[in-house]
């Protein structure tokens, strides 16, 4: 039996753990101080664990813990610091590999191109790691050896973007049980900063969101942005929340802003004459982020006109080394604002760049900075999300945007009010283009641990108390079959991708049955191309696309996924007829499985392994 | 080391006593003239110039037996030397401390001071909780009651009667309610407050 409710917010650059007991509800959501080397042999406690990893070197000499002498690898504040220092050594950023489809996640390669000392990890167990020192941080100022109060005991809600595709989420839940947290349930990371919001407000929340209304949770973090749409429907009388559409992973957030403003620092400085080095780069931008802060603290009156940049020597001469220049809040302005949040149309969408030739083997940053501009291309792609949403009403139905009435905000670069500011603008004048009215802001939430806490809230309202969000899945998932043609050399045979999974499949309901055969071989690995799309909410089991058609545009190639047959007494090599079935599990993640149709045994099925390896577009 | 070697100490004051004057010093340094030419008579191994009338103020009228067994305690401790390693991870205070800032520009101290000030400030805050002794405004009368708290509030100016006093509030005090100092880990020589660095 549970005793508390843990709420783990597993994020691209920090993790923080966020916990509760039982019976005593929201008002008692505490986030756990982490222990973790700070420096060299030296131990502190942080709400924040930086998402980190450090493989030492030799000389760097042993790493320990309270609760592992012989440790040899550094998750957190030390592993960041080396980031800087020692960079061909850490990790950074293991979460957006995770959800990397062009990348084999349960491969030793990380860090990228590491020197040949350096133990190499697969995403997965970076992100074990950084949930087993949380574990560990627990087990040692909470636990302290109570077996009945260890982690692995606790009921726990883990976070995830949702933008993460089924993939993705199977593969975090993999990291979690290696990590002995096996009850675990997934939430998406919007989705629990509402959670944090209702929780912080109790039943005043009615007074700020009303049925009909469509609410739009813009996170950008440090690594990361990620948007959600939910609508306040109403059923059988009473007001429900329904998540209905989700945005694509972005891997755009404060720390591409901070490189942004330290690189017009460093402009100046190199027009000054003065050099810096790699270390110093990384010491400005973490100065531009303070200035940043000071400029944008939104208030007109009080605010300065610029704000000093002083970065220290890398001798221990302070004085005379220490380099100084200042950033204008016009430069912060023209750079960030502007930069990354100009006011765009309605009908603006992201650029991308063709890529030139080979693309270097790495993450798929975002091309396009403007977050604005993700945001429309993200409302418009989604603008039929209430269609199929019993009691919601589109504000204006021929618009063509998806139109929010409230907004609420999450991660770190949304605590400018300057920054909240504009995004409200554009979107008020897109409602104004529908002579909708202006758009609400939830405010009061505390945006850095919101996640955590918000799902350690969620856990609780999981035991009764509190409104639950629906949803679903948030996309519908395919599989691509080869048709039979002549084989004609250089063109690729025609192919059309099924719908396994409908969009929106809840945790609970029956499982969905593909109509159709397909043939597994005995024995074998058989691959399929798997797809992905957000928007296709009526495709049902066995809906069949042409891929080449326009409607495929809709449709995002995810990583294969494998259905592997024992014999169980079939000649190996034999094609057995199989359908596939998708349901959503307890945990929160979606469950495809391979059901022979002459079965050897009542109940035969095995598991589709999602997200298994490289995608080989051949 | 040999700078503190020459530093004598009439008695060794607690580690939280320790504490504070560094930072008083630290303050007092940058903006007191005076007071940084007399810390540099010391440093550089002269005889302290005579006190001035503000010291003598500073010995307590209730002698507490608490004080003497801190006396007793063993010289630098670990916590303080893990107090001084974060000060200088964070804010570079020992480099600033220990460089010669006689001839240098006001203008390059100030820089160099806006790195020790935040680095030493964000490292205070995350690990020390310190509240107002007073809540009162400085410079507002204040009344202080017969049996005050002569450990929380000290009496200076025409310090005579016994009480209530009333008075001018110079100074609101501090007092750390909380502090929370990184740990030591065994094996960890605290005596390295900054490694040596060599790039590759």
């Amino acid at each position: 039996m549970s005793r508390y409710v843990v709420g783990i917010d597993l994020g691209t650059t920090h993790s923080a753990l966020a916990f509760a007991p039982i019976e005593d509800g929201v008002a008692s959501i505490d986030v756990l101080r982490v222990t973790q080397l700070v420096a060299k042999g030296t131990l502190g406690e942080k709400p924040l664990l930086p998402s980190f990893h450090y493989a030492p070197h030799a000389s760097d000499g042993a790493m320990p813990l309270p609760w592992d002498e012989g440790r040899t690898h550094v998750v957190g504040e030390l592993a960041r610091t080396r980031g800087v220092e020692a960079p061909n050594r850490v990790i950074s950023s293991a979460k957006s590999w995770l959800s990397h489809s062009g990348v084999d996640r349960r491969a030793a390669i990380l860090p990228l191109g590491a020197p040949e000392d350096v133990e190499k990890v697969s995403p997965v167990e970076a992100s074990f790691r950084y949930l087993e020192h949380l574990s560990d941080a627990w087990e040692h100022a909470v636990a302290k050896g109570d077996p009945e109060m260890a982690l692995g005991k606790q009921e726990i809600v883990l976070t995830v973007p949702a933008s993460f595709d089924a993939a993705a989420r199977e593969l975090t839940v993999e990291a979690a049980y290696a990590a002995g947290l096996e009850n675990v349930t997934l939430l998406e990371e919007p989705q629990a900063a509402l959670y944090a919001w209702l929780a912080a407000k109790g039943e005043a929340w009615r007074k700020e969101i009303h049925v009909g209304d469509v609410l739009l949770v813009c996170d950008v973090g440090g690594g990361t942005t990620d948007f959600s749409a939910i609508c306040a429907s109403e059923r059988d009388g009473a007001l429900e929340l329904v998540r209905v559409a989700v945005g694509d992973h972005i891997l755009l957030g404060g720390d591409n802003m901070d490189l942004a403003l330290a690189h017009v620092a460093s402009q100046k400085l190199t027009q000054a004459g003065k050099e810096i080095d790699r270390q110093q780069q990384a010491q400005l931008a973490h100065a531009a982020r303070s200035a940043k802060e000071t400029l944008l603290g939104g208030a007109s009156e009080g605010t300065p006109d610029s704000a000093p940049i002083a970065i220290a020597s890398r001798g221990s001469k302070l004085v005379g080394g220490t380099l100084r220049t200042e950033l204008l809040r016009s430069e912060v302005e023209s750079t960030l604002v502007e930069g990354f949040f100009p006011v765009v149309g309605s009908n603006a969408r992201p650029q991308s760049r063709a890529r030139v030739g080979l693309t270097q083997l790495g993450l798929p940053y975002a091309q396009d900075a403007a977050v604005t501009r993700h945001l429309a291309g993200f409302l418009a792609r989604q603008k039929g999300a209430l269609e199929k949403i019993e009691g919601a009403r589109a504000v204006a139905a021929d618009a063509p945007l998806l139109l929010p009435q409230v907004v609420l905000f999450n991660g770190g670069v949304m605590k400018s009010p300057l920054l909240r500011a504009r995004v409200r603008e554009c979107l008020d004048a897109w409602l104004a283009e529908s002579n909708a009215p202006a758009v609400r802001e939830l405010s009061g939430a505390d945006l850095d641990l919101a996640v955590a806490k918000g799902a350690a809230a969620y856990a609780l309202v999981r035991h009764g108390k509190g409104l639950r969000i629906r949803g679903g899945t948030a996309r519908a998932y395919y599989v691509g079959i080869e048709g039979a043609a002549p084989a004609v050399p250089g063109i690729a045979p025609p192919l059309s991708a099924l719908c396994v999974a409908p969009f929106g499949l809840e945790e609970g309901s029956p499982p969905v049955e593909l109509p159709i055969e397909l043939g597994a071989v005995v024995g074998e690995k058989v691959s399929f191309r798997f797809f992905g799309s957000s928007t296709r909410r009526d495709d049902v089991a066995g809906t069949e696309i042409d891929v080449t058609a326009s409607a495929a545009a809709a449709l995002e190639e995810l990583s294969p996924v494998d259905v592997e047959l024992p014999a169980e007494g079939r000649n190996p090599g034999d094609v057995v007829p199989v359908r596939l079935a998708a349901s959503v599990t307890e945990v929160g993640t979606l469950l495809v499985e391979a059901v022979p149709t002459q079965p050897r045994f009542s109940g035969e099925r095995w598991k589709v392994e999602l997200g298994v390896r490289e995608s080989d577009p051949s | 080391m040999d700078y503190l070697a020459r530093v004598t100490v009439p008695q060794e004051p607690s580690f939280g006593a320790r504490f504070f004057l560094a930072f008083a010093c630290f303050f007092r340094i940058l903006f007191d003239g005076a007071f940084a030419g007399r810390v540099l008579a010391v440093q550089n191994g002269m005889p302290a110039l005579p006190e001035t009338s503000e010291k003598a103020e500073e010995p307590k009228p209730l002698p507490k037996p608490e004080p003497k067994k801190e006396a007793h305690k063993p010289p630098p401790s670990d916590a303080a030397l893990t107090l001084l390693s974060l000060l200088q991870r964070e804010g570079r205070l020992v480099d600033f401390l220990l460089e010669d800032v006689e001839g240098a520009e006001d203008a390059d101290i100030g820089a160099a001071a806006r790195i020790v000030h935040s680095g030493c400030r964000k490292a205070l805050k995350d690990h020390v909780t310190l509240e107002s002794i007073m809540g009162e405004e400085e410079g507002s009368k204040v009344t202080l009651p017969k049996g005050f708290d002569p450990a929380h509030t000290k009496l200076t100016g025409n310090v005579t009667g016994d009480g209530p006093y009333e008075g001018t509030l110079k100074h609101r005090g501090w007092k750390a309610s909380a502090v929370k100092l990184p740990t030591a880990l065994e094996g960890h020589d605290p005596r390295i407050v900054a490694q040596a660095e060599v790039e590759l």
